[in-house]
């Protein structure tokens, strides 16, 4: 029997941490995650994990950390957000360069500047052609689920990427919420331990990490992490499956909501799905035929997949929780409508960013959205694809 | 020595993930003699077998034989640094461009 619980996203997180006892944690405290860490090293000193936590003085040094104990064969684990990760970013690269499979919660907050501590999904941008894989959270219930999952898609043969685990900052880290928790053994058993093939302190056999690398061999180093990119998308499937028979809980590469008549559609991330759920039943008891395609793994990008689930739409909006300044919309958007251009499917879309600095998002907003889409149906024109949800600006948007 | 095959001719498949190196001690594989744009020119005639210079050079590229003299340089791997016609009291070193004779 599964354990219920009630506890805030970042509690979850480090529960999740506590049952993976991973070797080493090293992390430095940033608003909103911090509570991981601290959660966590409260396990340390109570001896219910045999982790050795290092309590070091930047993000940086943190990634370094956990570098280290992952190329000497250790599970290492660490969390952070916003500036933290901006401070991680060099090593970041490096993490998943030599291939160390370290797994780390990331609690979405907006980068500075100006300064804000508030949830918005910039710090997450920053990452996403690191190689890290990316899997997105709606809820407390699924930071706990994916971290649970994490090590099993990291550690495979045939992905061996580090990997993050995203929330979104307060909106989930800080809320309570009903969840579920699976016994300590059972994670155990799930996680399994991790027996790398080739690493530091294996005395019969000496290897040198991350030696100087130049024209004649980045180049397919790069391509080979390319290629563990596209191998995870089958492994975090396959992992997904044991984990339906151990929890009952379903995870697929996207969470389709009401989708299959769906001639709006709505793709989001993270804690505004659980939002654009109680509109998309608003409207259906209207017999409006809205939907919602929540995207879980944003890295590997489900091309294909996500391409074939919006093909049947007459509109769709691609939420974006992070501006790209870039004049060609956000993230989300360019790779949904990527995506689709590529796989020859074309449906009206358009993006929105929202939310930026913790700017509320609420069903009104939504409401909104769909009204928008609603009056693209109808004229067949997109008269501007790039859009905002909820900024304060005079005149029409 | 080590037996590293990967070269730079290898293919994606044949290189390991991350460039890591599986094996010790294969810096030998790597010569870096082609470095070298001025190079000790070894003047044995000068030289007293004093035993100053081997000890100097970052590359361990002057072999000392069984009867502990001094032969001459490895260029396969000498850099070209200069340390040893530094080093040497009896100008038995001499520094040259590379490539003159």
């Amino acid at each position: 029997m599964s354990i219920r619980e009630r506890l805030s996203g970042n509690e979850a997180s480090a529960v999740a941490m506590r049952q993976i006892n991973p070797d080493v944690v090293a992390a430095f405290p940033i608003t909103p995650s911090t509570e991981i860490p601290q959660y966590f090293s409260t396990f340390v000193s109570n001896g219910s994990v045999d982790t050795e936590f290092v309590a070091v003085e930047s993000e940086h040094s943190a990634m370094s950390a956990c570098i280290g104990a992952e190329a000497a064969g250790g599970r290492a684990m660490t969390a952070t957000s916003s500036n933290g990760l901006a401070l991680m970013w060099e090593m970041i690269y490096i993490a998943s360069s030599l291939r160390l499979p370290i797994v780390m919660p990331l609690v979405n907050r907006a980068i500075s500047g100006p300064l804000n501590i508030h949830n918005d999904h910039s710090d997450a941008m920053g990452i996403r052609d690191s190689g890290w894989i990316m899997l997105f959270s709606e809820t407390n219930q699924e930071a706990y689920d994916n971290l649970i999952m994490a090590h099993r898609i990291a550690e495979h043969k045939d992905v061996m990427l580090p990997l993050a685990v995203c929330q979104d900052g307060f909106i989930t880290s800080h809320s309570i919420e009903n969840i579920e928790l699976i016994e300590d053994d059972k994670v155990k058993e799930f996680v399994g331990t991790y027996q790398p093939e080739h690493y530091l302190l294996n005395k019969k056999e000496p290897i040198a990490v991350g030696p100087m690398d130049l024209q004649a061999y980045l180049f397919e180093h790069k391509y080979q992490q390319a290629e563990a990119m596209r191998n995870a998308k089958k492994v975090i499937l396959e992992v997904a499956k044991d984990f339906e028979k151990l929890t009952g809980r379903k995870y697929g590469l996207f969470e389709e909501y009401k989708t299959e008549d769906a001639e709006m559609i709505v793709v989001c991330m993270n804690s505004t799905a659980g939002t654009t759920k109680v509109v998309v039943d608003e409207l259906r008891e209207k017999g409006i035929k809205a939907g919602l395609l929540k995207i879980r793994v944003f890295r590997p990008f489900p091309v294909e997949e996500v391409a074939k689930a919006l093909s049947h739409a007459k509109a769709i909006a691609i939420l974006d929780k992070a501006d790209s300044l870039n004049g060609a919309g956000g993230a989300l958007f360019q790779d949904v409508t990527s995506a689709m251009y590529v796989n020859n499917i074309h449906v009206p879309a358009i993006n929105y960013v929202y939310g930026i600095g913790g700017r509320d998002t609420t069903t009104k907003h939504i409401e909104s959205v769909f009204d928008d889409l609603a009056e693209i149906v109808k004229t067949n024109t997109v008269t501007n694809p790039y859009r905002y949800l909820g900024l304060k600006k005079g005149g029409n948007q | 020595m080590s037996d590293v095959k990967i070269n730079v001719n290898s293919p994606v498949e044949e290189l390991t993930p991350g460039g890591t190196i599986y094996e010790a001690g294969n810096a030998k594989c790597f010569t870096t003699g082609d470095w070298r744009s001025i190079k000790p020119v070894f003047l044995s005639e000068k030289c007293k077998q004093c035993g100053l210079c081997f000890p100097v050079c970052p590359e361990n590229a002057i072999p000392v034989g069984k009867d502990l003299k001094r032969k001459d340089f490895n260029y396969d791997y000498c850099k070209g640094c200069g340390v040893c016609a530094k080093t040497c009291p009896f100008g038995a070193i001499e520094m040259k461009e590379e490539g003159e004779d």
